[in-house]
Order: C-alpha cells, then structure tokens, then sequence
C-alpha cells in the first residue's frame, strides 16, 4: 500500500540531499571541531558553513546569532528559562494559551518558581487579541513568548506587530518559530525579534537537531553547562553529521519556499474546498485568511477523530487529530478549546499538513477515502438521524 | 498509536448490530457530543424475556465502537438478569483486552446497558444524577459511578479511576473529593489479605511498605496538603521524609508515630520502627 504522508507538521521525511550530505559525517570525517589538530579541526569548518546556511533561510544579520541546540523544545526551554533567568529583575511571563508544550512548559516551570505568567486568550479564528496583550505589557518588563505560526491549524501570528509593542514596553520577545520557519519567508534582521526557535526535523532534517537565533545583544542564561561551544551558550561537543544535515535542510528549504506557498498551497486549497464541498457539517479551524501555505485543520461534526484517524490509516493516509481520544487525555486539543471550537464538532478535527514532497494524487486519495470514511461514521452515531 | 487487540480492529471496522430498533423494549443513552463519547443502545424481548435484537448506535473513538458492538453480541439471547451481570470488565476481556487509557469505553457500554434495563422496568429515562451527587462536573460522574468503578475494578489510584469512569480527567477540581471517597470505599472493601506470617523478604516488605503508603497513608496526608517519600528500609527500620505541608509541620512528630508507625505496624509488622530523614 501506498503511505499518503499528509503529517508533515509532525516530522518530515529526511530529504535525500540531506542524508547524503550526512553521511561523509559519519564515516569519514567524524573527528572534533575543538580539536587542535587538522583531522578534528577541520570539520569547524562544516559546522560554521551550516550556521551560515540556517542564517540565511531564517535572514539573521550575523551567523553568530545562531547557536545549534538538539530539537526545537531545547530551544524554546532555553529561551524562556535562559531568557527570562538572565534578566536583572524576574519579568512578567507572557505566552498565549495555544503554545506547544515545549513553550508551555518551561513557562509553567518559571511560574512554580515565582514569576508571573499571563497566558493569552485567542479569538474563534485563532487570532490573538492584541488590545489584551497591550494591556499586558503595561505591567512591567516582560519576556513575551509567542509562536510565529500554530502546529495544529496553522495560524500566523503578527510578530512584527507583537515585537514591537513588546520592545516599545522594554520587554523581550521570542517566537517559536519551529512550523513557519521553511513555510514562510522571513527575515529576522529586520523584525523585532530577540529569539527564534526553529527544528531542524520539521524542514527535512533528522530528529535531533534545533537550533536558536539569539540577536545580539540579548542575554541568556544557559541551560547545559561545562564548555565552551556555541560561545558558551550551549556546552556539549557538536553534533555535527546533524547540524551539517540541519545547514543543507535550510538551504532546500529556502529554494522551496516559493513552491511552497504556490503549489503545496494549491494542493492545500483544493484538499481543504473538496473536503468541505463532499462532507456535509464540516468547517475549518483557524483563520484562512492568515495560516501556514501547507497545514489545513478540519472538523467534522458528530463524529469522533481517532475513528477517522484509524480508517485513513487503513488506506494508508498519516494524518493526527485534536480529539481527546487519540492522546490517551480526556480533553480535546487545548487549541481548539482556547479557540472555543463548538461542542458538536470539537472531538472529531482531523489536520492535514502537506509538504513539497506531496504530489496531486496524495490529494486525490484524500478526496477519495475520507468523504466515505466521514458518511460511514456518520451512519453509526447516536447525534445523526 | 494504541495497541488494540485484533478483536477490538474488527469490531471497529465491521461492527455488529449497528443501528435502530422500532418500538424497542428498552433504550439507553449516556454520554454526550462534549464529553466525546455517546452510546445509545437498544433491545427487544421475546417470549421468554431474552433479548432477542440488540442494536447500537455510538459516537466515539474506535474502542468505543468496538465496547458497543461487542456488548449488543454478548447480551443476545440472555434474560435481563443474566444481562445485568456484566461488567465493564467482561466487555473488556470479551474484547481481548483495552489499553488501560480506553478502560472508560467499556464503562460507557455497562452503563448504557444499565440505562436501557431501567428504561424497560420503569418506562423512565434513565437519570444518574437521580441516585447519586455529582463530583466531576467536567464528565458528569457521580459518586455512585466512582464508588462502583472502584469496586468493581479494584481500583488503587486516581489515574486507574480517571481511565476507568473519566471522573477527574478534566479541570481537576474535583480531585479531593474524588480522593474522600475513594479512602472511604477502600476502607468500607475487604481489608487486604494479612501477609503470612513466615518470613518476607526485604524486596517484599519493601513492596508492602510501599503499598500501605499509598494506599493508607499518602492519601490522608494529601488532604492536608502534605507528602510522604520512602527513603530506606533496613530491617525494621524504615526511614521516611515529609514532603509538602508535612515537612515542618509542628506535630509532623505526631503523624509519624500515630499515623505512619501506626499503620507500618498494622499492616506490615509489629517491629517496625520509623524514622524521620529531615
């Protein structure tokens, strides 16, 4: 059977030239960049080449403001703790209430601690309430941690706006930019942003690999500590077939932008308007006008998203779900609750994320099963007469 | 990804006696569109007062469908009596087994089993909230559903129960009161099987020291918001740290000779002696 990969905001499939990028890491040239002699020192080289690259995609400035961590919740961890820890004066917690955990988390971990946290509402369509955020930032020095585009419907925040009442009201701002960054084009010299948060598996490259973009002049505190790499930021010699990976990851991703907000946007369209034209009492999560060119989220009413889930995969189409059932948790995702997602069709979201790999006939199958699947699960709820 | 059994793949995706029953003897609902899972079951009756049709009509997750047909299989052909019998468990094992997270899928078919017989000998909806008070508002369990959980399914821990009934799986304000009554109905059960009297080994006390914590001690700290860890055992001295409200507190000397040595004693042996590691 044919796997119809449509969970690309879950992980990605390592792309070909990053693996054969890899690979020489692994074999032959798997010395230590610290080292003194030619053999370790020479991979320095790779390494600082992959920082450039992962500068690029991303529009830093200066390739030291990048610093190589080993995920995208690494990365956000030290962030927030590392941010917040190296203030002069414990600041003013602020996130939203449809953070990954990996933001959440450490978040929650400051305020155990004594820090004031303030979690954001979002409106129906996901979108943040920005009056409320203002008034926020009025109650001193913040460390603001928002995500640049939401993992499960895809939503884009206006961090361009949001750094700058942020930096107007002295505080600092990190996104967590681990599902935009590769979507979309940035260019972080030129926003206000302090910290970014990006995961190399996400865009093509092995688990394992993040990396942050710390703008100069921001202070963090680190979290793994006992040696000098990435100037002290991040102790622990490099991992380096992976960061080599991440750098060729980010250079793809950067010459498949354009076709990822033209084509796999396409395919996203025409999913997301067949769905909705062939399954009665379906509706999509999140705003349309403002999301990731490859992620559609949809909800269908009466009928629960695990059972979707378990039929797609019988067909051998990946997709997940925000239903509780599916998490082993009794709640639905947290998202769709911040968004007040209604009652009927809350339990039965499905998220389709696409990627440039996708190919028209992915789509095609989707269209294909799902309306059945959708009908045939309709026929056994208790809610559809 | 969840391991169900092949049993619980085929009842998800070829479920038996789906659907609706004109003039049914009995009907039974529970659930809800906001609690993510729905049951409505049906049954008639022939001559001989054995349910002759079943039929079964579930919104919910593949363990939920699966839990429903399975149940409209298993009470064909018995009386209402016989039917009346099975328990969530049954449904389970009839099944080959539920991830412990999906327990509450079987509960959901007893329950709605029990909703449809109510139905037949009253005329009545069926209404739990009648015959017990609310604890978990987030799911609508009752006491009487959590004390019957409990029971029934041997129940030690909050998390076994949330997984069994759901009560607590949601805001998590109820999770005091949830624990009363399961320190009330633990104490009402059968006290545990005395250990014999020939020797145990250390790695056995260890294990029932343990076990007495959690399910004599630990709880009744936790209502004063206190905590206890296990720190050594060594012979028939164990060592014990208070944790949360208990560490500092002025008559913590009182919990531990009245409360913690007290029940040590009890349980494990009449030599124990118990130590506070500050």
């Amino acid at each position: 059977m044919r796997t119809v990969y449509l969970d690309n905001n879950a992980t990605t499939k390592i792309a070909d030239e990053v693996r054969e990028a890899i690979l020489p890491f692994l074999t032959d040239l798997w010395g230590n960049p610290s080292s003194m002699h030619t053999f370790g020192g020479q991979v320095k080289k790779y390494v600082e080449a992959a920082r450039e690259q992962v500068a690029a995609l991303i529009g830093a400035e200066d390739p030291q403001e990048i610093t190589f961590t080993s995920c995208g919740s690494e990365s956000n961890n030290l962030a927030i703790r590392g941010g917040a820890e190296a203030m002069d004066k414990a600041p003013h917690i602020i996130t939203s209430k449809v953070e990954h955990a990996a933001v959440s988390g450490p978040c929650h971990y400051l305020e155990d601690r004594g820090f004031r946290l303030t979690k954001l509402d979002v409106d129906e369509k996901g979108r943040l309430e920005l009056d409320v955020l203002q008034r926020e930032l009025r109650a001193g020095r913040s460390l603001t941690s928002l995500m640049w585009a939401n993992n499960e419907t895809g939503v884009i925040f206006p961090v361009g706006l949001i750094g700058e009442m942020v930096h107007e009201a002295g505080g600092i701002f990190h996104t967590d930019g681990v599902q935009a960054v590769g979507k979309i084009p940035m260019k972080v010299s030129e926003l206000p942003i302090d910290m970014l948060s990006l995961s190399g598996h996400k865009l093509h490259a092995p688990k394992g690999i993040g990396a942050i973009y710390i703008r100069r002049g921001t202070k963090v505190k680190p979290l793994v500590l006992g040696g000098h790499q990435e100037r002290g930021r991040r102790a622990g010699t490099e991992n380096v077939p992976y960061i080599v990976g991440l750098g060729v990851a980010c250079d793809l991703a950067a010459k498949h932008l354009s076709e990822e907000n033209t084509r796999v946007k396409a395919m996203r369209n025409r999913l997301e308007q067949g769905l909705l034209a062939t399954c009665p009492g379906a509706r999509v999560n999140g705003d349309p006008a403002c999301r990731l060119p490859n992620t559609t989220n949809i909800s269908f009413d009466f009928i629960e998203g695990e059972a979707i889930l378990l039929m797609l995969d019988d067909h051998g189409i990946c997709a997940s779900t925000g239903s509780a059932c599916a998490s082993g948790s009794l709640e639905p995702s947290h998202v769709l609750r911040a968004m007040n997602v209604a009652g009927v069709s809350v339990h039965g979201s499905i998220r389709l994320s696409l990627s440039t790999y996708n190919t028209e006939e992915d789509v095609d199958a989707v269209l294909t099963e799902l309306p059945k699947i959708v009908k045939r699960l309709r026929e056994l709820s208790p809610f559809v007469s | 990804m969840w391991d169900y059994t092949d049993k619980v793949n085929d009842h998800f995706k070829n479920p038996r006696n789906v659907g609706k029953i004109e003039n049914p003897d009995g009907t039974g609902e529970v659930g809800s569109l906001a609690c993510g899972d729905a049951l409505k079951l049906m049954f008639k009756l022939d001559d001989e007062g054995r349910i002759k049709e079943a039929k079964f009509q579930t919104f919910g997750c593949a363990s939920a469908i699966a839990s429903s047909s399975a149940l409209t299989e298993m009470i064909l052909g018995k009386t209402l009596e016989e039917a009346e019998k099975i328990t969530n468990k049954d449904i389970a094992e009839y099944l080959g087994g539920l991830p412990k997270q999906k327990v509450h899928c079987s509960v959901m078919g007893r329950e709605a089993l029990e909703a449809a017989i109510y139905n037949y000998r009253t005329g009545k909806r069926w209404d739990k909230e009648l015959e017990g008070d609310v604890v978990c508002h987030c799911f609508g369990v009752t006491d009487k559903e959590i004390e019957k959980a409990v029971r029934e399914n041997n129940i030690q821990t909050l998390e076994e129960l949330t997984n069994t009934c759901k009560a607590g799986g949601g805001c998590g304000n109820c999770l005091p009161d949830i624990e009363k009554i399961m320190l009330r109905v633990h104490s009402e059960m059968d006290a545990p099987a005395v250990p014999e009297k020939a020797p145990m080994t250390t790695l056995q006390k260890i294990h029932l020291i343990e076990d007495v914590i959690d399910r004599e001690i630990r709880p009744a700290l936790r209502q004063d918001g206190g905590d206890l860890e296990l720190i050594d055992v060594n012979g028939d001295i164990v060592k014990v740290r208070f944790r949360g409200a208990c560490s500092g507190c002025i008559i913590s000397e009182i919990t531990l000779k009245d409360v913690v040595e007290a029940r040590l004693k009890e349980n494990v042996s009449e030599d124990i002696h118990v130590e506070e590691v500050k």
